[in-house]
């Protein structure tokens, strides 16, 4: 399986964290080594923060992610498109939030998939789902994780007490994954 | 228990538990603030207590009185909050109670920054408070080895009595990893000396002390402090060796550091550079004879300390080198988090310098 | 035949005290001893010696002592209370340890409400380090560090730290006695004893505030030390119960 070194950025509330998180657990659920590390503290507060996660077979060395270095870059907003594009390693990929960024991709060497993720949630009824929406076009590109594994992880959270909101997860996940097949 | 998705600071607190400590006295401070936040919860569930202090002073202290009961207690903070914790330290070291302690640095002087440094190493091995002592400080690298630290950093205190320190920092205590909180086989030590109430016969009255006003008092307690520092210097040394087997250049680096040296070690390794890591896992007792044995081999041409911190660690290195090899130096400072590429530069101007 | 008509408490050792002829650590020591001994509680007592001139006080009283850093006593005590909730714990220190380097300890465990007794000796001045200006001397007093008297203009005023203590919620009983006189002394050992009785019984913060003598650095005799105290130091530091929760109950 392919190394991941992703790196996720937004506004806090966009569910950057999270997402992050979730990829974290799913990956280790299919026995994989990964690493989670948050931007924390008095930049979180207002701002924007950031997380990156690496997945790997073998034990993870750096838990950062360098300029240059980056598998995946998620842009959930503009801050963060501007700051990480350049972290996108030759060849890698950037997912860009287009329903709050209007601003292409300045870089020509690296698959951009651009992503209306407010819309896509709204339709299915919930801009909650709006992270999803974008963490199913991540894997329908990289395949990293099995959305079923992913899912597991959202129903060990809402459990058997919220069905509707666990199909409605599962349903912006796959939503997500059509927009990069 | 099963492989879970942790926090450094939510897995080292839950390890804590395991290691059967049941009493925490802290206070709040960046980067470390889930330990006190985690273990509010969980101890009163487990029987035990946590108690938010007023200070980071009287956290220690609370310490002070908890460990000369007898009972396994813990705290933990950040670099300033240990620098106000030292009075409490040297106290502890004096009185020859066990304690842990977690620090999980960032950067300094001052208030400085709230981000990830190792700008501690000397305040944790050279002293910190005042007097001729040393506390057993352990250096994870991940996760899983914290929280298998901290068992150990129990027993070991137990045993000694000695305040061990687990010294992280920001980055470990915030990241996240797959982690096996592991049941622990807490073993007993007599501990007849603790202050539980004297019924008169059953032994002698018990006095938590940390006052030698004759001469002869205190040079008999440091005489015996430094005695048993011999003892743990010859028997808890531990150390992780990389790719030293062929190594002509060895990296000394310790924490979380020393992972990312292990990232810049196979980059270069697949370009044909034979480089290996010595990461040592007790920063005191430092491991002094292994590091040297290693300056002695003939193949090894160089070595580098990689910290973050201004030539901390390296004073270490120089005197376990011992002059048989150049020792060089990067430090990566004001929480500047290298990159395994930034560290892999400089090794490579190892060869050519 | 002769017959034993005193006995030393057995809460107190054998170990000849190192205070100053004049001073009163000896009468608050054997206050404190008695009424454990009396109560039966000496198996249980968990005592905590302040830095100081009582710093020594973990050599006469016999039970179970901590010495504790410059001020931390009541932390100290809250450690062992809380991590051994069935032991009797109390602290004994001195007004500048308590209510200088220590005023936050102090302060802290009383708004928490420490199931624990502290006995704070004041005699107005710092003792052991040799006759320096305390937070509790008197304006006009001559210390070493205030050669001219304490003037409040630079140094501020002596600090009333009963009555501040009493204005915590968690604190249980509070009140301030003195050892001029007999009467006075009976009085002392009522209160210490009934601050005991209240943490036996699950309360606390219980508070003595002891007003004493210091006739090595006030620079009179021992008995004129008495006088000396009656007449400056009990106009300011009022003697009585500044909070009882029972007795208002």
């Amino acid at each position: 399986m392919n190394n991941e070194h992703i790196l996720i950025a937004g506004f806090g509330g966009q569910g950057v964290l999270s997402m992050g998180k979730m990829l974290a657990e799913a990956a280790m659920a299919e026995g994989r080594e990964v690493s989670w590390l948050p931007s924390y503290g008095a930049e979180m507060r207002g701002g924007t923060s950031n997380v990156s996660v690496h997945i790997s077979d073998k034990a993870i060395g750096s838990p950062t992610i360098s300029a240059g270095e980056a598998t995946c870059v998620i842009a959930m907003n503009l801050p963060s498109l501007l700051k990480f594009e350049s972290f996108v390693k030759p060849g890698g990929l950037l997912l860009v939030n287009k329903s709050i960024i209007d601003k292409p991709s300045s870089r020509k060497d690296i698959d951009v998939i651009y992503v209306p993720v407010n819309e896509i949630a709204k339709e299915l009824g919930d801009n909650k789902v709006a992270n999803m929406v974008m963490l199913g076009a991540y894997l329908g590109k990289s395949k990293v994780v099995k959305n079923e594994t992913l899912m597991n992880q959202v129903r060990e959270v809402f459990g058997a007490k919220k069905p509707a909101v666990v199909a409605l997860n599962e349903k912006a996940l796959a939503e997500g994954g059509k927009l990069s097949v | 228990m099963a492989r879970m998705l942790m926090k450094g600071n939510e897995a080292i607190a839950e390890a804590a538990i395991a290691a059967g400590c049941r009493y925490f006295f802290g206070y709040p401070i960046t980067p470390q603030s889930e330990i006190p936040e985690y273990l509010s919860k969980r101890l009163p569930e487990v029987g035990g207590v946590y108690l938010q202090a007023e200070s980071e002073v009287a956290a220690i202290n609370m310490v002070f009185g908890a460990a000369g009961a007898g009972v396994r207690v813990m705290t933990s903070s950040s670099s300033p909050g240990i620098s106000l914790k030292q009075e409490g330290i040297s106290s502890i070291a004096c009185a020859e109670t066990p304690a842990v302690v977690v620090n999980m640095m960032r950067g300094g002087p001052g208030i400085g920054s709230i981000q990830a440094s190792q700008n501690d190493y000397f305040q944790a091995v050279k002293g910190g408070g005042h007097g001729d002592y040393h506390n057993l400080v352990y250096a994870p690298a991940s996760i899983q080895e914290a929280c298998d630290l901290m068992a150990k950093a129990f027993d070991r205190a137990d045993y000694y009595r000695v305040l061990c320190m687990v010294l992280g920092d920001g980055m470990l205590g915030q990241m996240m990893e797959p982690v096996e909180i592991k049941p622990v086989k807490i073993a007993e030590y007599d501990k007849s000396w603790a202050t539980t109430g004297w019924d008169g016969v059953s032994r002698p009255r018990a006095v938590i002390n940390t006052l030698y006003i004759t001469v002869d008092e205190l040079n008999e307690l440091c005489g015996r402090l430094q005695a048993k520092y011999k003892i743990i210097e010859r028997d808890e040394v531990l150390f992780e060796e990389f790719h030293l087997d062929d190594a002509e250049y060895v990296v000394v680096a310790y924490g979380t550091v020393a992972r990312i040296v292990k990232n810049a070690i196979e980059n270069l390794r697949a370009q044909g550079i034979k480089v290996g890591l010595f990461r040592p896992i007790t920063l005191w007792p430092f491991p002094m004879l292994p590091l040297e044995n290693i300056a002695g081999q003939a193949r090894v041409k160089r070595f580098a300390a990689v910290e973050m911190s201004a030539g901390q660690l390296v004073q270490d290195v120089r005197l376990a080198v011992n002059g048989k090899k150049p020792v060089e130096l990067q430090s990566f400072l004001g929480s500047n988090v290298p990159g395994p590429g930034d560290i892999a530069e400089f090794i490579r101007g190892l060869k050519t310098a | 035949m002769s017959k034993a008509i005193f006995t030393k408490t057995k809460m107190l050792t054998d170990t000849p005290t190192h205070y100053c002829p004049g001073c009163a650590h000896g009468i608050v020591h054997r206050l404190i001893a008695e009424s454990i001994e009396e109560l039966g509680l000496s198996h249980k007592t968990v005592g905590v010696a302040p830095v100081g001139c009582a710093v020594f006080a973990y050599r006469y009283f016999n039970c179970d002592m901590q010495l504790a850093c410059h001020g931390r006593a009541p932390a100290v005590a809250t450690g062992v209370k809380r991590s051994r909730p069935d032991t009797l714990v109390f602290t004994y220190q001195g007004d500048g340890d308590l209510a200088s380097i220590g005023n936050a300890e102090i302060n802290s465990a009383a708004a928490r409400g420490e199931k624990i007794c502290v006995f704070l000796i004041n005699n107005a001045i710092y003792g052991m380090t040799g006759g320096q200006m305390a937070p509790t001397t008197l304006i006009g007093q001559i210390s070493t560090t205030s050669p001219n008297g304490r003037n409040p203009e630079v140094n501020g005023y002596p600090m009333r730290v009963s009555e501040m203590l009493a204005t915590h919620e968690g604190a249980y009983y509070v009140e301030r006695v003195a050892v001029n006189n007999t009467r006075n002394i009976l009085g002392a050992k009522k209160a210490i004893k009934k601050a005991f009785e209240y943490q036996q019984n699950g309360h606390g913060l219980n508070f003595i505030e002891v007003l004493s003598t210091c006739p090595t650095n006030w620079g009179v005799s021992a008995t004129e030390a008495m006088t000396w105290m009656e007449e400056n130091m009990l106009p300011y530091y009022q003697l009585g119960v500044k909070k009882d929760k029972e007795a208002r109950q």
